[in-house]
């Protein structure tokens, strides 16, 4: 099953899987699956890039009552995409390829964001421009995917070394 | 816990949106704000409620763009940008979209997407933002022909490049300038691909805290600023400065003028001569002829030796419009950029100036002051500019979508 959410723009009329997610007022920005997507994806944007590597961001909202796990993203602008964690403390962190994937606990939420989780693209081969609205889709441990896609901002940080795992 | 004075759950919303998630909001919604966790689930200690000033929100969605018949914030900054090479429609449409999205959520005091110093949104202080369209940008988007045309010159001008034109102008105002510089920051940041800035120049008010907003300031020559402005919400108002058809319909026009005031000349004047020169008292802003600030100036009236008590050559008999609704909406910020080695100050006025028809109101009455004004013995025009400023937008629209899309 794949969901699309129009990202950036405001639905307040598709507010009610939120809603039900137990949150008793509406927040604007928030684009809700239908009632029957396990995960709605706020506030994304990707990194832009001419080439190489970049990474996209979002929070993740897990409207289920069971743990939903993201096992694998993808997007045309790069043949490879991997999850990716951010480990290391202040001074030297390094990012590497997260195995078991991102788990968003029931009715909870995940923020992919600079310095953390993220999706990251590892081989650009669609320039990125600014502003352009870059198709995502992440696939769920149970085969399910969902689909967004994500404003593409400059954006100076994101910058962690990688170490591929081994 | 106070609301002090802000709709319920409106503070909640942006306390949680510290991760750039609005989801966090909706899950914190329902308890106390002091309880809202951050991104990492950690407290927000130390926090303070904040004051009045600091949580007021200027609506961004509208017919019109805010920053117009806003009542004026202490501060002020206008960006003029000059398109990049390359810039076209396609390109202009992600910018706007761009733009617009951070304006929309900064000014309800949430972080812009990417944004990296996400607490300095948090107090959006009625923060506004207004974009206004130059003559270049309509040509990079292939509509020339509805490009604002350009002003006469004026006897009075001495324009410098540095300060005139430019393709985009980004006007932000806020009543507090930390709030300000964070705004200004992320939509350059926005912007830069796309374009290079040409100028900005920064201007301040009294601020609401100290004279009451509504009331006519002054300016850094002492004088009372603005006293014949058109009222927002009256009729008088809508027909002087909103467009009624095309696409700029909802629209404005913007004409930006630096005016440098030589201050250590009007120093040497007397206080006398300076009332003569403008027409009116500097105490109270009543006219010579007249008690108060709101009395109509009586141009007939004339003096012992017979000749007019309010000069011929006064500043506020030049300027006069009978026809309220073909007067100009003056929304005038001082500036005052440093001191040189003798301690002569770079100041003067950004006169923003929004009318509906920039050559049916503003060009007449600036023609006629450059042909005689008294005062134009203290003030120079240095810097000149004129936008279309687009109508507003909803929540899922664009500023801009009426000439781009």
């Amino acid at each position: 099953m794949t969901i699309t959410t129009i990202t950036n723009r405001m639905l307040p009329a598709a507010l009610a899987a939120l809603l039900a997610a137990g949150a008793c007022a509406p927040a604007e920005g928030q684009v809700p699956a239908s009632a029957a997507a396990p995960l709605s994806v706020a506030d994304p944007w990707v990194k832009t890039a001419r080439s190489g590597m970049s990474a996209a961001f979002a929070t993740l909202v897990n409207t289920t009552g069971e743990a939903v796990t993201v096992v694998a993203a993808s997007t045309p602008v790069s043949p490879s995409v991997e999850l990716h964690e951010v480990v290391g403390d202040g001074g030297t962190t390094t990012m590497r390829r997260k195995e078991d994937g991102i788990v968003i606990p029931a009715g909870g939420r995940h923020v992919l964001q600079p310095g953390g989780d993220h999706i990251m693209l590892m081989n650009v081969r669609t320039a990125i421009e600014p502003g352009t609205e870059v198709p995502f889709t992440l696939t769920l441990r149970d085969g399910r995917t969902v689909s967004f896609t994500a404003v593409a901002k400059d954006f100076a940080g994101a910058n962690e070394s990688y170490a591929p795992h081994e | 816990m106070s609301e002090r004075g802000l709709p319920g759950g409106r503070r909640l919303t942006r306390r949680g949106l510290l991760a750039g998630g609005a989801v966090a909001a909706a899950a914190a919604a329902c308890a106390p704000a002091s309880a809202a966790p951050d991104a990492a689930g950690r407290a927000p200690a130390g926090q303070q409620e904040p004051l009045p000033g600091g949580a007021a929100v200027e609506p961004f969605h509208g017919v019109h763009q805010a920053g117009v018949a806003t009542s004026p914030q202490t501060f002020a900054v206008f960006a003029g940008f000059d398109l990049r090479p390359g810039t076209d429609r396609a390109a202009l449409t992600r910018l706007m979209r761009l733009l617009t999205d951070d304006a929309r959520r900064l000014t309800r005091g949430e972080p812009a997407l990417a944004d990296t110093d996400a607490e300095l949104a948090l107090l959006p202080a009625r923060l506004t933002v207004t974009f206004g369209f130059g003559a270049g940008l309509f040509e990079a988007a292939g509509a020339g022909h509805l490009a604002p045309r350009p002003l006469p010159a004026f006897k009075v001008d001495a324009l410098q490049p540095r300060w005139s034109g430019g393709d985009l102008m980004v006007q932000v105002c806020a009543d507090d300038r930390v709030t300000l510089a964070h705004a200004l920051r992320v939509l350059v940041r926005d912007a830069r691909s796309f374009a290079t800035v040409r100028w900005t120049q920064h201007g301040f008010r009294q601020s609401p805290q100290v004279r009451a907003p509504g009331t006519t300031q002054r300016n850094l020559m002492g004088q009372l600023d603005g006293t014949v402005n058109p009222r927002p919400g009256s009729p008088e108002f809508d027909r002087a400065v909103w467009v009624r058809d095309g696409w700029l319909r909802g629209g404005t026009t913007l004409v930006l003028r630096r005016i440098r005031m030589d201050l250590e000349k009007w120093d040497a004047a007397d206080r006398a001569a300076k009332e003569f020169s403008v027409g009116r008292r500097l105490d109270s802003g009543a006219p010579l002829t007249g008690r108060a600030e709101a009395d109509e100036p009586d141009f007939a009236a004339a003096g012992p030796s017979g000749l007019p008590v309010i000069s011929e050559y006064a500043h506020i008999r030049r300027a006069r419009v009978a026809d309220p609704g073909m007067r100009i909406l003056r929304r005038a910020y001082n500036y005052e950029d440093g001191l040189s080695p003798e301690g002569r100050p770079d100041a003067g006025l950004l006169f923003a100036s929004y009318q509906a028809d920039v050559a049916r109101q503003f060009v007449p009455i600036q023609q006629r002051l450059a042909e005689v004004d008294l005062l134009n013995q203290w003030i120079t025009p240095i810097g000149s500019a004129v936008f279309a400023v687009p109508p507003g937008c909803s929540p899922d629209g664009w500023i801009g979508e009426t000439l781009l899309s």
